[in-house]
């Protein structure tokens, strides 16, 4: 971590994750916030632990939407500010962020949004975020590997501050946990943390009719002009090669290429893009001109190859377009589907058979070993969930229906456990709970961590009290964000900064919410917990038990 | 490193929280020592937790792709044995060469846990070379814990050489990477692995 604040004429192997936070430190960034998430995490982890001495102001939000709302604010006062999240956040911070394009931004304004495709560490869709650059109309930039991610974040601040408008950065997994060597630049700092100043214009940060037409009209005036800026950018960059096939990409996927070339000892043109959005058409144009066949490269949906086909139609409509028929749209891109694409591409044969390889590694058929909580073993005395997740088998009939949320416990999905009936987003488990009671006479369950409670549960849960709908609702209360390495949340009494801050306690929430069966209950005492989720089910009012146990690796790490 | 070898390409597996991060750091950084260049990848969070894990490191003259192809390893460290054969995945005959810790964590929920025998037919496939070593047993032994065995193995792969760094930038890097209170016991495992 100390490596982030010093200076060194030599490269420096970083992690992309790193790489976001020294641009930002180099680019002198005042306001920092975000919600915990892999493949986003390290921003904030780094964050809290040198903000403070570093005249930064950190923190971890209640969840995306505060967070991107507190940046907001940041901007509007004049600030230098980053959020960073994983994709799912974007989800929950949509509502703040197609206005924030509106109106703009003053204080520079990068959004950094890490994506995972093939789901390592993420539950409920393989998302693209690059949906949302047209959605939100956000210009987009998206770096290939560490020294990327510097850059561009970096160009993100210039972009912003040159447009007043926020720019997101949208790495994935292979990106963001890449290390690879980075040429820093000089870090941009202040000790003490400057105030900004608010200064009154409704006219450019109110969103209201008609006013919202014309800023929406702004925002189509300032993109063109980041389209020109686009066009002339170095990161949008033409390789030349040999021939009249060649190759278009951006992200992760061109070091999948440049590595399939290399192998197959070609030599073909390349459009490496840098901009996702918006795209420098009139750079595509004049690499397709001369083109009689392209190959798209890109991970997930098609939106890049879906562009370069209207694209195609105004400047070479004779050209032939390769990408998803060669490029599976499912999964992360891998180096052998990248040469196996791109030799099938060019009709070249390669000398490794994959495909017999692949039987002959398909014939071992190692069981899976799925994550598992924390045993005694690794943390004693173990996970506190092993205790629920008990609990809960003992008293439930096959009948009971059990729902999942987002954290730990969504191990509960796995063997041995094979827990819940159904598992989606960040808070649902309750709003979901919530109409099964009202459309069913079934007995229901739906377990939440207290991170999650906090993100997106307590509106949830005072749906069932208003609406009248009585599920049984267990809080995993372990006192921390557990999954994503311990970050602090409302109901910790620290802050970020590991400032002292009011302790927000959940039994008064869930009070004020109008629940009245309440119990707060150690896992350890086992007998309490399976005689309270008994008597629970059976009432006719929606009912909480808060699981008050402190995460046994905490424990461990506080013992240190 | 050999002046011809275009690329030198390690996976590294094991079960969460076998302390694969740190290997790859120390080897990350002992290559940059060298002038090489380098990439590698690893994965957080859920991924992390107690299951398989897999770590790709590669370095060499112009790198690119942060992962290891089909078929690519040079060299595969197993931390657990039957994750071994997960890495199977990135090893060819013509080229891997395995180094296996004789440690064996059960897959809950498994039939069975294979046997070093068993492991051992499985690889005759993929490998070119396989070394078998009691790391966990033999650092249990010396130093009354594994939690060392990754550099004992490091160790070994620097006296064997079948890492082509030098041994004594992995020193140089473990005195940077590792923390002054374990720093003796890392070196220690490190350096008893010449006497296997």
């Amino acid at each position: 971590m100390d490596i982030l604040l010093k200076e060194s004429r030599q490269k420096l192997a970083l992690l992309g994750n790193e790489a976001i936070v020294r641009a930002a430190l180099e680019a002198g960034v005042n306001f920092v916030s975000t919600y915990p998430g892999t493949p986003a995490s390290e921003i904030g982890n780094i964050f809290s632990q040198i903000a403070k001495n570093n005249g930064i102001y950190f923190e971890f939000s209640t969840n995306e939407k505060a967070a991107l709302e507190a940046g907001i604010g940041a901007s509007f006062s004049g600030l230098k500010t980053l959020v960073a999240m994983k994709h799912f956040g974007l989800n929950v911070c949509a509502d703040a962020l197609l206005p924030f394009c509106y109106t703009g931004s003053k204080g520079p304004f990068v959004l950094y949004v890490a994506d995972d495709p093939s789901c390592w560490s993420s539950a409920q869709s393989e998302e693209n975020s690059r949906a949302f650059s047209y959605l939100a109309h956000i210009p987009t930039l998206e770096p290939s590997e560490s020294q990327e991610c510097l850059d561009f974040v970096k160009l993100g601040f210039e972009i912003s501050e040159k447009l007043n408008i926020p720019v997101m950065i949208r790495t994935t997994t292979r990106v963001s946990h890449q290390s690879s060597p980075v040429q820093i630049g000089k870090i941009n700092l202040n000790n003490n943390f400057s105030k900004g100043k608010f200064i009154k214009e409704p006219k450019r940060f109110v969103t209201m009719t008609p006013r919202v037409l014309e800023m929406k009209k702004e925002l189509i005036e300032k993109i063109e002009k980041i389209k020109k800026l686009s066009e002339k950018s170095s990161i949008n960059k033409i390789e030349k090669g040999k021939g009249k096939v060649g190759i278009i990409t951006s992200g992760v996927s061109y070091l999948y290429v440049k590595e399939a070339l290399k192998e197959l000892k070609m030599d073909l043109p390349i459009l490496k893009l840098g901009f996702f959005y918006p795209l420098p058409e009139e750079t595509i144009k004049k690499f397709l001109k001369n083109l009689k066949k392209v190959l798209v490269v890109e991970e997930l949906e098609p939106y890049l190859e879906k562009e370069i086909a209207r694209i195609a139609q105004q400047s070479n409509c004779k050209l032939q377009i390769f990408g998803k028929n060669l490029i599976p749209e499912v999964g992360e891109l891998k180096p052998e589907i990248v040469l196996v694409a791109i030799s099938q591409f060019l009709g070249k044969k390669i000398s490794f058979d994959f495909k017999k390889h692949l039987k002959d590694f398909q014939k071992i058929n190692l069981p899976k070993r799925y994550p598992q909580l924390c045993t005694a073993q690794i943390a004693p005395p173990g996970c506190p969930y092993w205790l629920v997740f008990s609990a809960l088998k003992k008293v439930v009939s096959e009948n009971t229906i059990i729902g999942g949320d987002i954290g730990c416990y969504m191990i509960g999905s796995l063997p041995p456990h094979n827990l819940y009936d159904y598992l989606s987003c960040m808070g649902s488990s309750i709003g979901i709970a919530h109409g099964i009671k009202k459309a069913t006479n079934q007995k229901m369950i739906a377990l939440i961590g207290d991170s999650t409670f906090f993100h997106a549960g307590i509106p949830a849960l005072i749906n069932c009290v208003f609406n009248k709908s009585n599920p049984l609702i267990i809080i995993l209360n372990n006192q921390i964000t557990a999954m994503t390495g311990h970050q602090p949340h409302p109901g910790v009494g620290k802050t970020g900064m590991a400032e002292e801050t009011t302790l927000i306690k959940i039994e008064e929430i869930v009070s004020a919410c109008g629940v009245k069966n309440l119990k707060i209950i150690d896992p350890q005492n086992f007998e309490e917990m399976v005689s309270s989720i008994k008597e629970f089910l059976e009432k006719e009012e929606v009912s909480v038990i808060i699981a008050r146990r402190i995460c046994a690796l905490l424990a461990k790490k506080l013992q240190k | 490193m050999t002046k011809n070898l275009e690329d030198f390409n390690i996976i590294i597996v094991g079960v969460g929280g076998q302390g694969l991060i740190t290997l790859l750091k120390i080897i990350n950084k002992a290559a940059q020592k060298e002038g090489l260049d380098l990439v590698s990848s690893e994965l957080h969070g859920l991924a992390q937790r107690g299951g398989s894990v897999e770590v790709h490191i590669r370095f060499g003259k112009e790198i690119y792709s942060p992962l290891i192809k089909q078929g690519g390893a040079d060299l595969i460290i197993a931390l657990e044995a039957q994750e071994t054969l997960r890495a199977c995945y990135y090893a060819s005959k013509k080229k891997t060469v395995f180094l296996v810790n004789k440690f064996i964590n059960p897959i809950i929920g498994a039939e069975k846990t294979l046997s070093f025998e068993e492991i051992s037919q499985n690889l005759q496939k993929f490998s070119k070379k396989t070394i078998f070593v009691d790391a966990s047993e033999i650092c249990k032994k010396e130093f009354s814990t594994d939690v060392v065995s990754g550099i004992y193995l490091l160790g070994l792969t620097s006296a064997q050489k079948i890492l082509p760094l030098k041994e004594s930038s992995l020193i140089e890097t473990i005195k940077e990477i590792v923390p002054e209170k374990f720093l003796e016991l890392n070196l220690k495992a490190f350096n008893l692995a010449k006497s296997y």
